[in-house]
């Protein structure tokens, strides 16, 4: 099927098709028994266990849950968990916080969308800043 | 796999990027794939090397103890029947085998091994007190077992000594048999999905 298709063709498909991926809103349902499975090992959404309770996760600083021992790599790294920012955690922890206590990685696309749209649904709504 | 498998393989490889017009990115990969060992030593430093593995390692331990202590607190519930608490002493034997092969590695590595957290903790973390039949044991059991079991497939790749890699495979598919027993105890349908965990 690629074959005879020029290099920019195909840059070009592959940014849209990663794009028309991105723009798909995730589903929660989908993402909650996702996260259960996925995440359930360590994480709670309202206990501290072997990583922090996610409740409210996304929105807040990282690194703030309190009672939770964070990484120095988790604490440093300043301003919120955004869905943006949170997928590129998902997709590979210890290149965005090098040397924070998680390791595993979630490859699909599709599962991080699903995980964080449940995240946002148990998260409170983004409040705009006060002019 | 065998060499010439792999020559095989790049020879595949190369026609494709020709054919695809993407042969000039493919330079970079077709000279990763000419010199492994490179290639695997690469890996090895972005992985994180042995004080990643370190890292992980302690990460596994505090999920085991996490599980002794969930299923040692449930088995003295009073919940389960003998049989059921018959099968919950196999897999909490099967945890602290684990615990103990974890705490080795990471003492041989030169790290300290996590300690455990007090009962109390882990009631309170894991809602323990909530547990009013042997169903609600065995439902957290399989969700526990399940998470387990993912956590570790979904670790794999990011530890450079395959030893420690083959030891979380182990640990990962023991925690799948685990599941599937707890699974199949509830009731439950096997998914159908192909690739059960990671």
């Amino acid at each position: 099927m690629i074959r005879g298709m020029t290099l920019p063709v195909a840059a070009t498909l592959l940014a849209i098709s990663a794009a028309a991926l991105a723009a798909t809103p995730g589903n929660p349902e989908t993402g909650r028994q996702q996260y259960e499975a996925k995440c359930g090992g360590c994480h709670s959404l309202d206990s501290n266990r072997v990583g922090p309770r996610h409740r409210g996760v996304i929105g807040r600083r990282p690194g703030s849950v309190p009672g939770y021992a964070y990484s120095p790599a988790v604490k440093a790294l300043g301003g919120v968990w955004t869905p943006n920012r949170m997928d590129q955690w998902l997709q590979d922890p210890q290149k965005l916080a090098p040397g924070s206590k998680m390791y595993l990685t979630v490859s699909s696309a599709t599962t991080r969308r699903d995980i964080i749209a449940y995240l946002q649904s148990v998260s409170p709504p983004a409040t705009k800043k006060p002019r | 796999m065998t060499k010439s498998k792999n020559i095989e393989s790049d020879n595949s490889r190369r026609g494709f990027l020709r054919q695809s017009g993407l042969a000039v990115a493919g330079v970079g990969l077709v000279a990763a794939v000419g010199a492994p060992a490179d290639a695997a030593k690469r890996r090895r430093v972005a992985r994180g090397g042995a004080q990643g593995d370190v890292g992980v390692m302690q990460g596994a331990l505090a999920l085991e103890h996490e599980g002794i202590a969930a299923y040692k607190i449930a088995g003295a519930s009073g919940l389960l029947t003998p049989d059921v608490l018959k099968v919950a002493l196999v897999f909490l034997g099967h945890h602290e085998g684990h615990r103990e092969a974890l705490a080795s590695l990471i003492m041989k590595a030169g790290g300290n091994p996590v300690e455990p957290k007090t009962d109390a903790e882990y009631i309170k973390e894991l809602d323990l007190g909530a547990l009013k039949t042997q169903g609600d044991v065995v439902t957290l059991a399989t969700r526990l077992e399940q998470g387990a079991a993912n956590a570790y497939v979904g670790q794999i790749a990011a530890i450079s000594d395959n030893s420690t890699a083959k030891l979380f495979a182990q640990l990962a598919t023991d925690e799948a048999v685990h599941w599937a027993v707890l699974n199949g105890a509830l009731g439950n349908a096997v998914p159908t999905p192909t690739f059960l965990f990671g």
